[in-house]
């Protein structure tokens, strides 16, 4: 039935019902119009503020919870001789300012130092909240405790244009926290995820990549290289493979930029063929666990690995090659879902066919498992 | 951490009071509707706008009140079983169990149940299951 009529009808009806009726019913109609031309707009913004209001207390409670957690597992691991929670609280707040790049050349380096120093700080800071903790354990805090400031980070980003929003009674402000707040959500979630896994030492999707490195050279002997990563050398189809991947199994993604550099430094630029192995975002739609192949360095992260690969393989002509297995931001940093596990032997599949079809017997091969080696040995 | 508990677990004030105030309006027309129906004089359309009238509101009340219940029923972290495979590395007996803090994958573990040798954790994985319908997948 039209509203219209519906309204007139019911203005009949109560007109009958109560002397007066159509008068009220009048009032009412023109009273609900002019409070949504005039006041729409605020209404909307409320009903968005109440949504984001919902969502912060989420993310408030995702916070304390990775916090306590944190606590929980530094006391649990570390065995301080005191209450680490003022130190975790100040390690929250822990910041990294990135290089300036108003004259870009050289950056690469400067950021590479900065981040240097902020591994180390972290180092140091694990080790007087944990003492008892072993190089294992100790970097599976230190990835713990960094999930823990991304959880407070993104808790206060959100609170911050809340609150600016509420404040200045903006409806841009509210309206794109509220669009992007889906996004935020999930990431949150993802991280929380994560900081049980960084706890408990349980491998990521992240460490896919690792995980197939880690397939390939089991059984063999490895040794380390710089930095914080180890080497093996794997007979595959009649050429000698270098496989690469971080120092396992604590929460370490190494420095496979300097390791691969060293191998081919080692062996006078001989390198026939890279291939790099990496956990890869997924698009939506696309299934988790899908393996894809291409060229190019496979590594994520600021960029100064990838970097230094890039040099290295231009200065030797040296041919690269990416094999990716596909999974979401929320898959890359919880425990491995077990189609991200069972595609490890798809990928070793197609890095033999890589092998095979791009070099020849008797060749030197480079085979880097990019990732979070957490869970994961070798 | 106490204030975060109380903070998830609250229901605004505001929320109640505007739920009483519909249950209450939602009521009185719902009575109304009762007493022109039951009256001599009854008129059916009246008594049904208000009925109609009274269940649309008290059906709002309600939705509020789930929605609300349902934001503090969510704000807990989800978490899915870890599972670890023990793999015989001689006569390839796999067996599963939980997650142990300690575990990794190629650790050596326990001796084979079945052959006495030594075993390794094979994998450690989480096993999620999908809710979605699978559309436009390939």
């Amino acid at each position: 039935m039209n509203p219209l009529i519906m309204l007139t009808t019911l203005q009949y009806s109560v007109a009958q019902f109560i002397p007066g009726g159509d008068w009220i019913i009048q009032l009412i109609f023109y009273l609900f119009f002019f409070i949504f031309i005039l006041y729409g707009q605020k209404i909307q913004m409320y009903v968005m503020i109440r949504e984001v209001q919902g969502s912060l207390y989420r993310l408030k409670y995702i916070r304390d919870e990775g916090r306590k957690i944190t606590i929980e597992t530094i006391n649990e691991i570390g065995k301080p001789q005191s209450d680490p929670t003022p130190r975790v609280d100040r390690f929250l707040e822990y910041f990294t300012i990135s290089p300036q790049s108003l004259d870009p050349a050289g950056i690469v380096w400067k950021l590479e130092h900065i981040l240097n120093i902020r591994d180390a700080r972290f180092k140091d800071e694990v080790k007087l909240m944990a003492p008892s903790a072993d190089k294992t354990q100790a970097h599976n805090l230190e990835n713990t405790l960094e999930a823990a400031m991304a959880l407070n980070y993104i808790y206060k980003i959100i609170r911050h244009f809340y609150l600016l929003g509420k404040k200045t009674l903006s409806l841009y402000v509210i309206m794109q926290l509220q669009m992007v707040l889906p996004l935020v959500m999930r990431e949150a979630e993802a991280y929380a995820s994560a900081l049980k896994a960084f706890a408990y030492g349980q491998p990521i999707g992240d460490g896919a990549g690792a995980l197939v490195a880690a397939s390939l050279m089991h059984g063999h002997e490895t040794r380390k290289i710089p930095e914080d990563c180890v080497v093996a050398t794997v007979q595959i189809e009649g050429r000698s493979a270098f496989v690469i991947k971080a120092e396992g199994p604590g929460g370490n993604v190494g420095k496979p930029g300097d390791a691969i550099k060293t191998i081919i430094e080692e062996n006078e630029g001989k390198i026939a063929n890279i291939i790099m192995i990496d956990a890869a975002l997924k698009l939506e739609g696309e299934p988790v666990g899908e393996v894809a192949e291409g060229v190019g360095a496979a590594i994520g992260g600021p960029g100064v690995d990838q970097f230094k690969i890039e040099e290295a393989i231009l200065k030797h002509r040296i041919p690269i090659n990416a094999v990716i297995v596909r999974e979401d931001v929320g898959d890359a940093v919880s425990p491995m879902r077990k189609e991200i596990f069972d595609a490890v032997d798809k990928a070793i599949e197609r890095i033999k066919q890589v092998i095979l079809e791009k070099t020849k017997e008797g060749d030197k091969v480079i085979i880097a498992g990019i990732g979070n080696t957490i869970g994961i040995g070798q | 951490m106490q204030e975060a508990s109380s903070d998830r677990t609250r229901v605004s004030p505001y929320i109640w009071l505007l739920v009483i105030i519909t249950v209450a309006i939602s009521l009185i027309l719902l009575l109304l509707a009762l007493q022109e129906i039951t009256s001599e004089q009854k008129d059916e359309t009246l008594a049904t706008y208000l009925l109609l009238a009274g269940a649309v509101l008290l059906g709002s009340a309600a939705y509020a009140m789930i929605q609300t219940r349902k934001r503090v029923f969510r704000a807990k972290i989800e978490s899915h079983p870890i599972m670890t495979t023990i793999e015989c590395k001689k006569c390839g007996f796999k067996s599963t169990r939980e997650f142990q803090r300690g575990d990794y994958i190629f650790k050596e573990s326990e001796r084979c149940q079945k052959c006495g040798n030594p075993t390794i954790i094979a994998a450690i994985y989480r096993e999620v299951k999908e809710k979605e319908k699978k559309r436009f997948t390939s």
